[in-house]
C-alpha cells in the first residue's frame, strides 16, 4: 500500500463532497485525510484527499471520480514535486515548572503559542505530516490535553497551475 | 363481465380535454427534438409546475408513467392539459420499470414521476435496475417544501441522498427558474455517453412558485465530456491484433445495442470471419441464426461460447464489462487471451480484467473505425488463418448444442413452451423476461435476430421487471407484438400493472411459466443444498393460489391456461389473435426442469457442466 495525494477540482455546489466521499466508502477505500476549500475561482472548490491504496484500485477510484458530473479535474500530486502541509492545534499541559521546556520545543519546531492559560499552552504548527508527528512526539511527555489537525493541503511546485484549462474557466 | 374498451378509454378522455383547451394555450405544441426546437416559444409566465410540464413537452416527451401525491400534486395540474400522455400506474416500481421498458424498446429516454417519501423510495429498485443496465431514464420526484426539508416532515425522504450511488447524476432543484435547465441537463446526461438514470427532485414550493419559462436553456455541465471518438493509434493496434490472432472472439455487450452499432458489427464480423458471442444484454445485436454466432457466454451460456472465450488468444470486447456472470472465476478466465477492450465508460476498462489495448469511445465509432483499419491491414496482405479455430468451435457446437430433456413425469416442459412461443411470435416480436429460470430459457430457446427485441433485467436481476417493462415497451412501440415471459414468482411481485394495461389500452401478452416454485433458487437447492427446498415452493401448484386465470380476469385481461403439450400452439395462437386486451397464459409446467449448461457461481469457466454430471470433453491437444 502506498500513500497517494489526490487534488480533486469540483464545482462549488451543495452535496458534491457527499458524492466524492461516498464513492470512496462505496468502493472500499479509507480516506486518511480530507481538506476542502475554495480556489481562486469561487465556482470551483478543491478537495485534497490522502488515501492509502494500491495503484490499480486507486486508478479505478480515480476513473469513477471522473465520472461524477460535478468533478472537473483530478490530479495526483507527486510528493517530490509538490508542497504539502497540515495545520495542528494542540493544548499542552505547561505549569510554571514545565513552561520553559515546552516553549523551547515550540521554538525548535518554529511553532507558535496562540493561547495561554494558567496550566496549559495552546500551540499552532504547520508543516508536513512528518514534522507535525515529530512535534507531537516531543510534546507528548508534558501531557497533551487536546489536539485537532486539519487535512493535508498540497500544491505542485513550479509555475504551472492545475486549475488552468477550458473546463475550469467555464465553471 | 364488462371489460372497459381499453384503446378508447384513455384517448377519449384526452380528446375531450383537448377540445376544452383555451385558445391561448396554442403554444403548448411539442417541439420535435430538444436540440432543435420546432418553435421557440416566447418566454411565458408560469408556475414551477408549468415550467416542468412545458420543459417535458419541449424535450419531445410523449409519455410519462407515474402516480400523483401530495408533494408532486402541483405538477399534475398543468399535466392535465398537456400533450404529454400520463399513464397512471398502480405502484411506483411499475412506473420505473415501464419507463425502462419504453427506453429499451425505443432507444428514447423513459420518464417516470412519483411523489415525495414513499413514492420516491418505491422508485429506488427500478432506478438501481436502470443504473446497472445503463438505461436512459429520468425520474421526477416531488419533495416537501424547502422550509420543511430536514425536519422529518410528513412524506419526507432524502431521495437525492438515497439515490446517489444508483444514479448517473441527480438534482435537487432549488429555484423554479432552474427547472428548464435542470430538465434539459437531466435528459442530456441520461441519453448521452454511457446512458443511465437521472433523478430530479423538486420541492413542492418550487413547483408552486411563479417563474418564467424560456426555451431552450443553456446547459451548464463543465465536468461532463464523454469521449465518443476512439484514439486512432489504439484502433490500428486493435486491427493489427485482429488480423494476427489465431483464436479470436468478438465479445459483444449491451453497449453495441445502445450505440446502434449492430450494422457495423455485422460488417466487422463478416469482414474478419471471427466468431461472435453476445451477452445477455446484447441478444439481438447479432443475429442468432448467423453462422458466426456462437451464442451467449457466461453462467448459462452455450458450451461453444464459454469455451470460445476461455481458450481465445484474442478477445475483442465491444461495449461489454467482463461481468462475473460472464467470466466465472476471474483469475482463471481466458488465461491466454490478449484483450482489446472498447467501452464508452473509461472506468469499465481494466476494472475486472486488464486491457492490453484500451479503447474509449462510442461503439458505433469504434466499430466503424475498426472496419476501416482492418480493411487497410488486409489490403496490405496481413491476415491469419483461423480455420483450425472454427473446426474446434464447430465440433463443440455440434456435440454440445442447446437442448433439454422432456420431463419424465409427463409434465409440460417449460423450454418447449418458450421455444414454441419464439417460433410462433417470430423475430419481429419483443420479448421481455423477468429473472430466473424462465429468463435463461428465454435467452436460450428464442432466436433473436433484431436489435431491441429482447428486454430483461441483466445486472440487478430484478424479479418483477417483466410485466411493467412489457407495458412500457408496448406503449413505446404500439404496433409491435410484446410478450412478457415471466415466472410465477416474478409475476406475483408486479402483476398489478395489468390493471393499468387493461384500462390504458396496452394489450401486452404474458406467458406465465408457472412451475409453482422460485425455480432458479430451487435449482441451486437441488445442486448445492442437498435438495433441501427451504422456502421455494410458492404453493401455486399445490393450492392453485392464486388462480392466475381468475387473477388475469379480475385485472381486466383475458386469462388462458395451458397444461399439455397438445394445447401449447393453440393457446399461443389464441393469445396472438387477441389485440384489444392484455392476455395472460398460465402455462403450468413441471418444477424439476433445470437450466443447462451451467458454470456454478465462483467456479472457473473450465468447469462448465453441459448437463447434471456431464462435463464436455475438450480436446486440449487441439490447442
Amino acid at each position: 500500500m502506498t500513500i497517494h495525494t489526490l487534488s480533486v477540482l469540483v464545482e462549488n455546489k451543495p452535496g458534491v463532497l457527499a458524492r466524492v466521499s461516498g464513492l470512496f466508502s462505496r468502493r472500499g477505500f479509507n480516506i486518511d485525510s480530507l481538506a476542502v476549500g475554495e480556489t481562486e475561482n469561487p465556482d470551483v472548490s478543491r478537495i485534497t484527499i490522502v488515501v492509502n491504496a494500491e495503484s490499480s484500485p486507486l486508478e479505478q477510484v480515480t476513473k469513477q471520480l471522473n465520472k461524477l458530473v460535478n468533478v472537473l479535474k483530478i490530479v495526483e500530486l507527486d510528493p517530490t514535486t509538490s508542497v504539502a502541509r497540515e495545520l495542528l492545534l494542540v493544548k499542552v499541559r505547561a505549569d510554571r515548572n514545565a513552561r520553559g521546556q515546552v516553549l523551547e520545543t515550540v521554538n525548535l519546531f518554529r511553532a507558535r503559542v496562540v493561547d495561554v492559560a494558567a496550566d496549559t499552552l495552546t500551540v499552532e504548527a504547520t508543516g508536513t505530516p512528518d514534522k507535525l508527528d515529530a512535534l507531537l512526539r516531543d510534546l507528548e511527555p508534558f501531557g497533551i490535553k487536546e489536539m485537532v489537525q486539519s487535512g493535508l493541503v498540497a500544491i505542485g511546485r513550479g509555475s504551472r497551475a492545475i486549475t488552468a484549462g477550458p473546463a475550469l474557466r467555464a465553471a | 363481465m364488462t371489460r372497459p374498451t381499453p384503446e378508447t378509454l384513455a384517448h377519449s378522455a384526452r380528446r375531450a380535454r383537448t377540445a376544452a383547451e383555451a385558445p391561448g394555450d396554442a403554444d403548448h405544441t411539442r417541439a420535435a427534438s430538444p436540440a432543435v426546437p420546432a418553435t421557440r416559444p416566447a418566454p411565458a409566465q408560469v408556475s414551477g409546475a408549468g415550467s416542468l410540464v412545458r420543459s417535458l413537452e419541449a424535450l419531445g416527451v410523449d409519455v410519462v408513467f407515474g402516480i400523483p401525491g401530495g408533494a408532486i400534486l402541483p405538477a399534475y395540474d398543468p399535466l392535465y392539459d398537456s400533450t404529454v400522455r400520463h399513464i397512471l400506474v398502480r405502484h411506483e416500481q411499475g412506473a420505473g420499470h415501464a419507463a425502462t421498458g419504453y427506453a429499451q424498446a425505443t432507444g428514447r429516454v423513459g420518464v417516470c414521476i412519483a411523489t415525495s417519501g414513499p413514492g420516491a423510495t418505491n422508485l429506488v429498485t427500478p432506478i438501481a435496475d436502470a443504473y446497472m443496465d445503463s438505461v436512459p431514464l429520468v425520474a421526477i420526484t416531488g419533495q416537501v417544501a424547502r422550509p420543511s426539508i430536514g425536519t422529518d416532515a410528513f412524506q419526507e425522504a432524502d431521495i437525492q441522498g438515497i439515490t446517489l450511488p444508483i444514479t448517473k447524476h441527480n438534482f435537487l432543484v432549488q429555484e423554479a427558474s432552474e427547472i428548464p435547465r435542470v430538465l434539459a441537463e437531466a435528459f442530456h446526461l441520461a441519453s448521452t455517453g454511457r446512458p443511465g438514470p437521472v433523478l430530479v427532485d423538486i420541492p413542492k414550493d418550487v413547483l408552486q412558485a411563479p417563474t418564467t419559462f424560456a426555451w431552450p436553456p443553456a446547459l451548464d455541465l463543465p465536468g461532463y465530456r464523454p469521449t465518443l471518438h476512439p484514439h486512432g493509434k489504439q484502433i490500428r493496434e486493435a486491427a493489427r491484433l485482429i488480423n494476427g490472432a489465431r483464436r479470436p472472439v468478438l465479445y459483444v455487450g449491451g453497449g453495441v445495442l445502445k450505440a446502434g452499432a449492430t450494422e457495423g458489427l455485422r460488417r466487422l464480423a463478416e469482414l474478419t470471419g471471427i466468431p461472435v458471442v453476445t451477452t445477455l444484454m446484447a441478444l439481438g445485436a447479432f443475429p442468432d441464426s448467423h453462422q458466426q454466432h456462437l451464442g451467449m457466454p457466461g453462467m448459462h451460456g452455450t458450451v461453444a461460447a464459454v469455451y470460445g472465450l476461455q481458450k481465445a488468444d484474442l478477445i475483442v470486447a465491444l461495449g461489454a464489462r467482463f461481468d462475473d456472470r460472464v467470466t466465472g472465476k476471474l483469475d482463471s478466465f481466458a488465461p491466454d487471451a490478449t484483450v482489446v477492450h472498447a467501452d464508452i465508460d473509461p472506468a469499465e476498462i481494466g476494472k475486472n480484467r486488464h486491457a492490453d489495448v484500451p479503447i474509449v469511445g462510442d461503439a458505433r465509432h469504434v466499430i466503424d473505425e475498426l472496419v476501416a483499419a482492418v480493411t487497410a491491414e488486409r489490403a496490405a496482405g496481413r491476415t491469419a488463418d483461423i480455420t483450425d479455430w472454427w473446426t474446434q468451435l464447430d465440433d463443440l457446437r455440434e456435440r454440445y448444442p442447446l437442448g433439454y430433456e422432456e420431463p419424465s413425469d409427463g409434465t409440460l416442459s417449460p423450454q418447449y413452451v418458450i421455444k414454441r412461443l419464439g417460433e410462433i411470435a417470430g423475430p419481429d416480436a419483443i420479448y421481455v423476461a423477468g429473472v430466473g429460470q424462465h429468463q435463461m430459457w428465454a435467452s436460450q430457446f428464442i432466436s433473436y435476430e433484431k436489435p431491441q427485441t429482447w428486454l430483461n433485467s441483466g445486472g440487478l436481476g430484478t424479479m418483477g421487471y417483466a410485466v411493467p417493462a412489457a407495458m412500457g415497451a408496448k406503449v413505446g412501440r404500439p404496433d409491435t407484438v410484446v410478450w412478457a415471459i415471466d415466472g410465477d414468482g416474478c409475476f406475483q411481485m408486479t402483476n398489478q400493472e395489468l390493471a393499468t394495461c387493461a384500462l390504458e389500452g396496452i394489450p401486452v401478452k404474458i406467458a406465465l411459466i408457472n412451475n409453482g416454485n422460485l425455480g432458479m433458487v430451487r435449482q441451486w437447492q437441488t445442486l448445492f443444498y442437498g435438495e433441501r427446498y427451504s422456502n421455494t415452493d410458492l404453493g401455486t401448484h399445490k393450492h392453485r393460489i392464486p388462480d392466475f386465470v381468475k387473477l388475469a380476469e379480475a385485472l381486466g385481461c383475458v386469462g388462458l391456461r395451458c397444461e399439455t403439450v397438445e394445447d401449447v400452439d393453440r393457446t399461443i395462437e389464441m393469445a396472438m389473435s387477441i389485440n384489444d386486451a392484455p392476455v395472460v397464459i398460465d402455462f403450468v409446467v413441471g418444477k424439476d426442469a433445470m437450466v443447462w449448461p451451467m458454470v456454478a457461481a465462483g467456479t472457473s469457466n473450465d468447469e462448465i457442466m453441459f448437463a447434471r454430471g456431464v462435463r464436455p470433453a475438450f480436446d486440449e491437444d487441439d490447442l
